[in-house]
Parts: structure tokens; C-alpha cells; sequence
């Protein structure tokens, strides 16, 4: 097998990566800020759920979580697993597991904000919706843009896990390729891909980054 | 007509009693500084009065909008000089943009910002910044303009301009509420002055009675400040 087949079997599980990628964050991010009001809320049952979830996401290995995602409702619930829903376990797996990252950062972004920015739009009038998403939500983004940066790199990396579900993502082929070739070259291409991905990823979060950069 | 009432009141932080059983009121057109030492509840007294702070007791009375002006500005750092003055008419008030627009501008130049709309806040001195702050308390057309020490994070080369801005709207009639440290401006620009000390009124009047007052601590304060 040349490197050209070995490439293009992997591009197909690149475009898998790629899914799950671009799904967790779709799913984590909003989520992320859904569990950072809860851990911010003022109902204490509600904060200690929260704080209960983020503890349990941060503190159990990402692949366990994934394959109680899938394992779950067999073992627990009794139900017949469908075919194919090991995708769908992946992406709710790293969506709850990002999520929980994603809430510590927008809470810590959140905390930071001098309290007289809320006061200057309570006398100016605006109600608690418009105070958060037009005042304090954009100055929290720009706050924490390095932090999500950080997270979104690991993610591409984390990625590579959905191969505890048998997902054909690049690093489950890579590693098929490499046992059945007793190859090197599957892990060198795999390797080669994720670091071009995250330089990627990098230089656009530079970008949004720079953007933001119009005001201190 | 008062635009302004406030009956007895009185706040506590954590058992501390900040006011004790203040009442005030405030005419139209009407120029109120409060002076007084550190933690004699200046401060306190102007936060309840514009609702940041919930009185313990008491009773507050307001006929229309009321606007304030910050000691640190509390402009929004993401947004240009224009849109921090337009975007709650817009979008609070629901007003015109024409409209709104065409008042900022003519508020900017008021302040001598004309050329500054398309600024950031965080390109402006701190005179600029409290300028634009003052504009965009007077873009709502409030009938009452509280200040809470409006130079005080400021240069003393600074604090010249924001006090001619607040002459001026004096000269309009323009009904203030100004917690100050700048006793000169207070004796020139204030129509009635309250000193406060522990909590409660310990003179007021015009400034021509407040300042001659016999009252001790009254002395001792303006004493102290002329030594310094």
C-alpha cells in the first residue's frame, strides 16, 4: 500500500474527525454558558447541580464517559442499543464533557466583570437580557478567548477518543492501516494531520483575536 | 415642583448604620451638592437615591427619568463614543435613530467631542471619557442628573473641564444632585448644600449659610481641607 492510499483511506476518517469537531463545539458552546447560569444561580439546588455535572465531566476520563454514553442505556435502562449509534454517543459524550469545561470559563469570564458596567446599564434602562447579551457577554468573549483557544486545541486532539466506540474517525483508521501494514506511516500521516489542523485552528483564533482587539 | 422627596431614610451594611434617618428634597432647576468627610454616607445616600442601593426604611418619591454619572465613567469599552451615547435611546427607548443620532451629535459637540464619535473609550483621557459619560446620562433626557463625584478619579488639570460641563448645564437649569469633594465648585455652583457626617444631615443650606455655619464638625472639615 503507497502513502497515496494510505491518504486518501485517512481523508475519510478526517472528514469524521471533522464532524465531530465542528458538532461538539456547535452543541458544547451554548450549552457550556446554559451550565454556567446554573452554576452561577442563586437557587442553590440549581448551583449544586451544576456544580455536581462539572465535577463529574472534570473529573472522570473523557473515554469512560464516552462509553458510558453508549454502554448506558443497555446496562442501566435495559434497551436495545441501535446500529449506528455509536456517532451519536461520541457527540453527546463530547458535548456534555466540553460543556462542562466551557461553563468554568464563561463563569470565570462572567466574575471578572467590574460590577459598574452592569450598574451603568440598569440606570441606562436595559432589562437583565439586553444588560447580558448586548453589555457583558461581548466583553466576557473577548476575556476568554485564550482560554477557549486552549480547549478548542485539545478537542482536535481529543477527537482521536470516538475510537473507543469504533468510530471511523482518522485515528481509528490510522491505527487499522498501521496493525494491518506493521507501518509506521498511518501514525506519521495521523500525527502530520492533527498538528496541521490545530496550526489552523490557532491562526484563526489569532484572527478573532486581533478583531476583538479594537477596544481594551 | 420636586422632582425628588426622600423621607427617612436609613441603611445598614452588616449592622453598621451607614444612614440614619436622612430626608431631602429636590426642587426643578434645583443644583444640590453633598459634601461631607469619607464614610459619612454620601455615597450610600446617592445610591439609594438612584436605586443601585434598596434603603432599609424609608420612603423615595421621583417625578420622571433620572440619569447618573459615575466617579470612574463605567462607559462601555466596546462600543464607540457614538454608540455608547445612542444605543439605550435606541434600544431602551425605542426612539427614532434620525432623531436620536442627530441629539447625540449635538450632545457631543456640547461637550466639545465632535470630532470623537467614532472613538473607543479606551482612546480618550479620562476628561473625554467623563464627558462622554455625562452625554450619554443626557441622551435620555433625565429630569433629575445625579453625579457621583464625577472628578475624583480624575487629574486636578482634568477636573476643570467635567466642573465647567456641569456649570453649564447649571446655566440651563439643568436639576443636579452632586456628590462632591471640590469645595470651591460646590460654593459656586450649588444652589443648597447638605454636608453629611455619621450618617446624617449635620448642616445644610445655601452655600453662603453652610459655609459660614458655626457648626463644629463643620469647621473641622473645611479646616482639615485647608491645611491640605
Amino acid at each position: 500500500m503507497n502513502i497515496i492510499s494510505i491518504i486518501a483511506q485517512l481523508a475519510q476518517g478526517m472528514k469524521i474527525s471533522i464532524l465531530i469537531f465542528a458538532a461538539t463545539l456547535l452543541f458544547s458552546l451554548p450549552l457550556g454558558l446554559v451550565v454556567a447560569f446554573g452554576r452561577m444561580s442563586k437557587i442553590k439546588i440549581i448551583q449544586w447541580i451544576a456544580k455536581v455535572y462539572i465535577s463529574i465531566m472534570r473529573g472522570t476520563p473523557l473515554m469512560l464517559q464516552l462509553m458510558f454514553v453508549y454502554f448506558g442505556p443497555y446496562y442501566i435502562f435495559g434497551l436495545r442499543i441501535a446500529p449506528g449509534y455509536q456517532m451519536a454517543a461520541v457527540l453527546i459524550g463530547f458535548a456534555i464533557n466540553y460543556a462542562a469545561y466551557f461553563a468554568e470559563i464563561y463563569r470565570g469570564g462572567i466574575e471578572s466583570m467590574p460590577v459598574g458596567q452592569y450598574e451603568a446599564a440598569r440606570l441606562l434602562g436595559y432589562n437583565k437580557f439586553q444588560t447580558f447579551f448586548h453589555i457583558i457577554f461581548p466583553q466576557v468573549l473577548k476575556r476568554i478567548l485564550p482560554s477557549v483557544t486552549n480547549e478548542v486545541i485539545t478537542l482536535v486532539k481529543d477527537t482521536s477518543l470516538a475510537f473507543v466506540l469504533a468510530v471511523a474517525e482518522m485515528f481509528t483508521i490510522a491505527k487499522q492501516i498501521a496493525s494491518a501494514q506493521t507501518s509506521m506511516v498511518p501514525f506519521i500521516a495521523a500525527a502530520a494531520f492533527y498538528y496541521l489542523f490545530n496550526l489552523i485552528v490557532a491562526v484563526v483564533m489569532e484572527r478573532i483575536e486581533e478583531k476583538l482587539n479594537y477596544y481594551k | 415642583m420636586s422632582l425628588l422627596e426622600m423621607k427617612h431614610i436609613k441603611k445598614s451594611f452588616d449592622g453598621l448604620e451607614v444612614l440614619k434617618d436622612i430626608s431631602l428634597t429636590v426642587e426643578e432647576g434645583e443644583v444640590l451638592a453633598i459634601i461631607g468627610p469619607s464614610g459619612s454616607g454620601k455615597s450610600t445616600l446617592l445610591r439609594c437615591a438612584t436605586n443601585l442601593e434598596k434603603e432599609d426604611a424609608g420612603e423615595i418619591r421621583y417625578e420622571g427619568q433620572f440619569g447618573l454619572v459615575f466617579q470612574n465613567f463605567n462607559l462601555f469599552p466596546h462600543y464607540s463614543v457614538l454608540k455608547n451615547i445612542t444605543d439605550a435611546p435606541i434600544r431602551v427607548q425605542k426612539r427614532k435613530k434620525d432623531e436620536v443620532y442627530a441629539e447625540a451629535r449635538e450632545l457631543l459637540k456640547k461637550m466639545g467631542l465632535q470630532d470623537k464619535e467614532e472613538a473607543y473609550p479606551c482612546q480618550l483621557s479620562g476628561g473625554q471619557q467623563q464627558r462622554v459619560s455625562i452625554a450619554r446620562a443626557l441622551a435620555m433626557n433625565p429630569k433629575i442628573l445625579f453625579f457621583d463625584e464625577p472628578t475624583s478619579a480624575l487629574d486636578p488639570e482634568l477636573t476643570g473641564e467635567i466642573l465647567k460641563v456641569i456649570k453649564d448645564l447649571a446655566a440651563e437649569h439643568m436639576t443636579m444632585v452632586i456628590v462632591t469633594h471640590e469645595m470651591n465648585f460646590a460654593k459656586n455652583v450649588a444652589d443648597h448644600i447638605i454636608f453629611m457626617d455619621k450618617g446624617v444631615i449635620a448642616e445644610q443650606g445655601t452655600p453662603e449659610e453652610v459655609f459660614g455655619s458655626d457648626n463644629a464638625r463643620m469647621q473641622e472639615f473645611l479646616g482639615k481641607l485647608n491645611n491640605d
